[in-house]
């Protein structure tokens, strides 16, 4: 019993830790003085003004549409390169993942002027520049997500069904795909989360007015994050929070089997 | 079939998030591309801008001088027009990056200070290029609560009474400004011996400082976090709004002198356009607008003829000729004084 | 099935890696290998062993150890309380986990330093309670409590997800046979989770290591991590070719470490991450 107690109060730590910050945000979000120091009392008005701010809306729009459609983009070609990595032989297989790390490992900035210089060169920066650049340190992400579900799934499902006619594809799709899919969707919601919280490699790739949350928040570190951007991100908690619990709540309804521990 | 589809699917995204990227470009929309400091210009002033004229804006940020120039140089993006500081439009003067602006064709051109312009001969010899937009000072922004004895000079940085308590700039150029002005030495000054010497005194100081921070050092100062911080002249008025106690003081030693400044790019090719928004900016609403955005010293006569007697007599808002006195206006340095210093930086900060 | 057939799936990434990857990274190698003027030299490279650059290097691996190291020692027991308790839904637990990480980064570290700095919010409870306040902010403390916190979800969850995967009937097998708690946990849990917790310091030692403004925002700018000179190289000295040369040192540093990481604690399994 104590021992159940202990670890609860443990696992409660631990949350407080990973969320204390967030609470500080949002307390933030509802402070009437502009700077992020001084408490001016309780207000709903960053609330308001967050919606006539173009500026803030239109980064978080372009920040949405990158998250989503870099990751999706990187979540089909890795997708498809981890099945081929996964039947490489061991030494290709090796070379795929060096190269597979190597936009982990360099430091942000260097990939963000690297490709900047090779950018200028054949294309105009932009959005597209940009969404090319999110994809590139987004698959990495996927495919590390994924190469791990592939190995532990039994491939001899997957020659039986050939064996007994099915298709490369039809096998794929019925019985490969829906064991990838926790792989794939933990890829993709990674690809998704990094791909808002770049700022540096955004920065040097993006065109003339094409900003991001997280290059409009750089910006203002020096004189001041502005508070409706913390009223944005409490909203942006706020829908997943009530997003998880939906999940959680439909998941307990039909509690029919416990979840296999994927991830 | 489903990898067809997929395929498809990729595509369509590709060409969708592209087209706005075209379609931009391809309309015979007037649009000016512009380069400035962030948080340096009401937002609602560029949308006034493009009511009033029709041209389009294409705004862009960066936080320090040296990104610009990064950014611009690469030609990545075709800047129309750019904001930085005094010693980079200088640099880009005589890279041969700027077009020379007609100023007898700004009617509002009258607004500006003589005062700055002629000081701002310093990095455009002839005022041919540059259009001054804000200036200001540095100096010690200190909380008269904490701090009893009257602040007059930077020594009171080094004396290592408010150990733990001092903000520094955390830019190369301002720190070494402190010191050397502190040892009574020019802050243009390419004596080796003279800037080894600030570096050592940077280095003997760093104990006692808490923090090295650019613009954020106001909001710790409001928070208490530091007795006394170097700061911009421009953060002292909204420090004061915050926290009463605290007090900018521009040292006896004298200071730097700063003055940001807008040029029209050679790549520029609607310069009919440039100019219009250069105008635009030196009206006096505009001006005001922009000076009530950030509450940085403006160049602009007419805006400080008609401000409140309480800001007109703030010597951050509104510095008195003697207040500058000893000021100087950073120069370029040259290739060898410039290693110097990015050395003995990095040497200070890894300490 | 024909193995090559499915080998031209990876088709595409093999371009992409080579068309935004790769030649970027000869973009970096060229700047590295090169002066000013554009003379082949060596210098940029070994610019590392330089005392001021050996000196953040070090320091930037002490402060990534720390980190990686503190992230298990949190990591691990929720893993196993976890293990323990009924509530099994292992999609809930990650997203409680990943939720954090959907406010920017940028303003969480802002937010830690509200909480930790002089006048901060801990310190003024801890006054209430009278207790002595906590003075880490501005040192190399405060920037391992910001990467331990914005790092913690990448080691939780491939540990969480290698513990919660050790089957029950082996640790019941090992009590059986006469295991104490101790013999348990080092003979069957902490062996079979080697390679979570590889792959969790991967993935937190890597982003450690490069990272620049958790240090600018909570070392008060005075602590000097590689990651804030090579920042300080291109955006401020405007030195390109040292500031890549220190990259490519760094890089090379960290594929070596990750190397070795993958080798020694994962053994024949290919896991690497998650």
């Amino acid at each position: 019993m104590i021992r159940r107690a202990l670890g609860k109060i443990y696992l409660g730590i631990v949350v407080l830790f990973m969320y204390a910050p967030i609470i500080v945000l949002i307390v933030l979000s509802f402070n009437s003085s502009k700077s992020r120091v001084v408490w001016g009392g309780f207000t709903l008005k960053w609330y308001r003004t967050l919606f006539e701010s173009d500026a803030i809306i239109s980064a978080f729009g372009t920040t949405l549409t990158l998250a989503f459609l870099s990751a999706a983009i990187a979540s089909v070609i890795g997708l498809a390169a981890s099945l081929g990595i996964y039947t490489m032989r061991k030494r290709n297989y090796r070379i795929m993942l060096f190269f597979t790390n190597i936009p982990l490992v360099n430091a942000d900035i260097v990939t963000g002027i690297a490709l900047m210089l090779w950018f200028v060169r054949f294309l105009e920066l932009g959005i597209t520049s940009v969404l090319i650049a999110h994809i590139t340190f987004n698959i990495p992400y996927v495919i590390l997500c994924i190469l791990p579900k592939l190995e532990t799934i039994d491939i001899r499902q997957f020659e039986a069904a050939r064996d007994l006619g099915a298709t490369g594809l039809h096998a794929f799709t019925r019985i490969l795909l829906p064991d990838l899919v926790p792989g794939i969707m933990a890829g993709f919601f990674m690809a998704v989360t990094m791909s808002m919280d770049d700022f540096v490699i955004t920065y040097f790739t993006k065109g003339p007015g094409v900003n991001t949350l997280s290059t409009l928040i750089y910006g203002e570190i020096r004189k001041g994050i502005k508070p409706e951007m913390y009223a944005l991100s409490s909203i942006l908690f706020l829908i997943v929070l009530i997003t998880l619990l939906i999940v959680y709540i439909s998941g307990r309804t039909n509690n029919n089997k416990s979840e296999p521990a994927d991830y | 079939m489903k990898y067809k589809r997929l395929c498809l699917v990729t595509v369509v995204c590709i060409i969708l998030c592209t087209l706005p990227a075209c379609s931009g470009k391809s309309s015979d929309d007037r649009t000016l591309t512009v380069f400035n400091y962030s948080e340096y210009l009401d937002p609602d002033m560029l949308e006034r801008f493009t009511e009033q004229t029709g041209i389009r804006i294409q705004y862009e940020e960066a936080t320090t001088p040296e990104e610009m120039y990064t950014k611009y140089t690469t030609g990545a993006i075709s800047y129309d027009l750019l904001c930085t500081s005094d010693y980079m439009i200088k640099r880009l003067i005589d890279e041969g990056e700027a077009q020379e602006i007609d100023f007898s064709a700004l009617p509002n051109y009258s607004n500006i200070d003589d005062k700055i312009i002629t000081l701002s001969k310093s990095f455009d010899k002839d005022n041919r290029y540059a259009l001054p937009y804000f200036w200001g000072t540095v100096g010690i922004l200190y909380n008269t609560g904490k701090v009893t004895a009257p602040v007059d000079s930077w020594n009171v940085l080094f004396d290592g009474e408010y150990s733990g308590e001092i903000i520094m700039q955390d830019s190369m150029r301002d720190s070494f400004m402190v010191a050397l002005k502190a040892l009574g030495y020019s802050l243009n000054t390419t004596d080796e011996n003279e800037i080894r010497e600030a570096a050592e005194l940077l280095k003997k100081q760093k104990k006692d400082v808490a923090s090295y921070l650019v613009d954020e050092a106001r909001d710790e100062l409001v928070a208490e976090n530091a007795v006394m911080g170097v700061v911009y002249s421009g953060e002292a008025y909204l420090g004061n709004e915050y926290n009463s106690d605290l007090e900018y003081v521009i040292p006896k030693e004298g200071s730097n002198l700063w003055i940001d400044s807008w040029i029209v790019t050679k790549s520029c090719t609607d310069t009919d356009a440039a100019r219009q928004f250069l105008d635009f900016l030196c009206e006096e609403d505009v001006a005001n607008a922009n000076f009530e955005y950030i509450y940085f010293s403006t160049p602009n006569k007419a805006v400080v003829d008609d401000m409140d007697e309480e800001l007109k007599t703030n010597t951050a808002v509104v510095p008195t000729d003697e207040s500058i006195e000893n000021c100087e206006i950073y120069e370029a340095l040259d290739p060898d004084t410039t290693n110097l210093y990015n050395e003995l930086w990095k040497e200070i900060k890894s300490e | 099935m024909s193995r090559k057939k499915v080998q031209v799936l990876s088709i595409p990434y093999i371009l992409w890696v080579i068309g935004f990857t790769v030649i970027p990274l000869l973009f970096v190698f060229a700047k590295a290998s090169t002066n000013a003027e554009g003379d082949l030299t060596l210098e940029y490279l070994l610019a590392i062993f330089d005392p001021v650059h050996r000196k953040a290097l070090l320091l930037s691996i002490a402060l990534a150890f720390t980190t990686s190291l503190i992230c298990v020692v949190i990591s691990y027991p929720v893993a196993l309380i976890l293990k323990t308790s009924k509530f099994k839904n292992t999609k809930i637990i990650m997203f409680v986990m990943i939720l954090p990480m959907w406010m920017n980064f940028i303003l969480r570290i802002l937010a830690i330093q509200l909480l930790i700095s002089k006048n901060g919010v801990i310190n003024h409870l801890l006054s209430m309670l009278n207790l002595p306040s906590l003075n880490i902010i501005n040192t190399p403390a405060a920037i391992v409590v910001g990467m331990v916190y914005d790092y913690l979800p990448y080691m939780l969850l491939p540990v969480l997800n290698c513990v919660l995967a050790i089957p029950d009937d082996i640790i019941e097998a090992g009590k059986d046979l006469g295991a104490g708690r101790l013999r348990v946990f080092t003979r069957i849990l902490l062996p079979l989770s080697l390679s979570g917790i590889g792959s969790g310091i991967t993935m937190v030692f890597v982003p450690s290591m490069t990272e620049f403004v958790i240090a600018n925002i909570l070392g008060g700018g005075k602590i000097q991590l590689l990651g804030n000179v090579i920042e300080q190289e291109f955006s401020v000295s405007m030195n390109w070719n040292l500031g890549s040369g220190l990259s490519v040192a760094l890089m090379v540093f960290v594929l070596i470490t990750t190397f070795l990481f993958g080798h020694d604690s994962s053994g024949s399994n290919r896991n690497f991450v998650l």
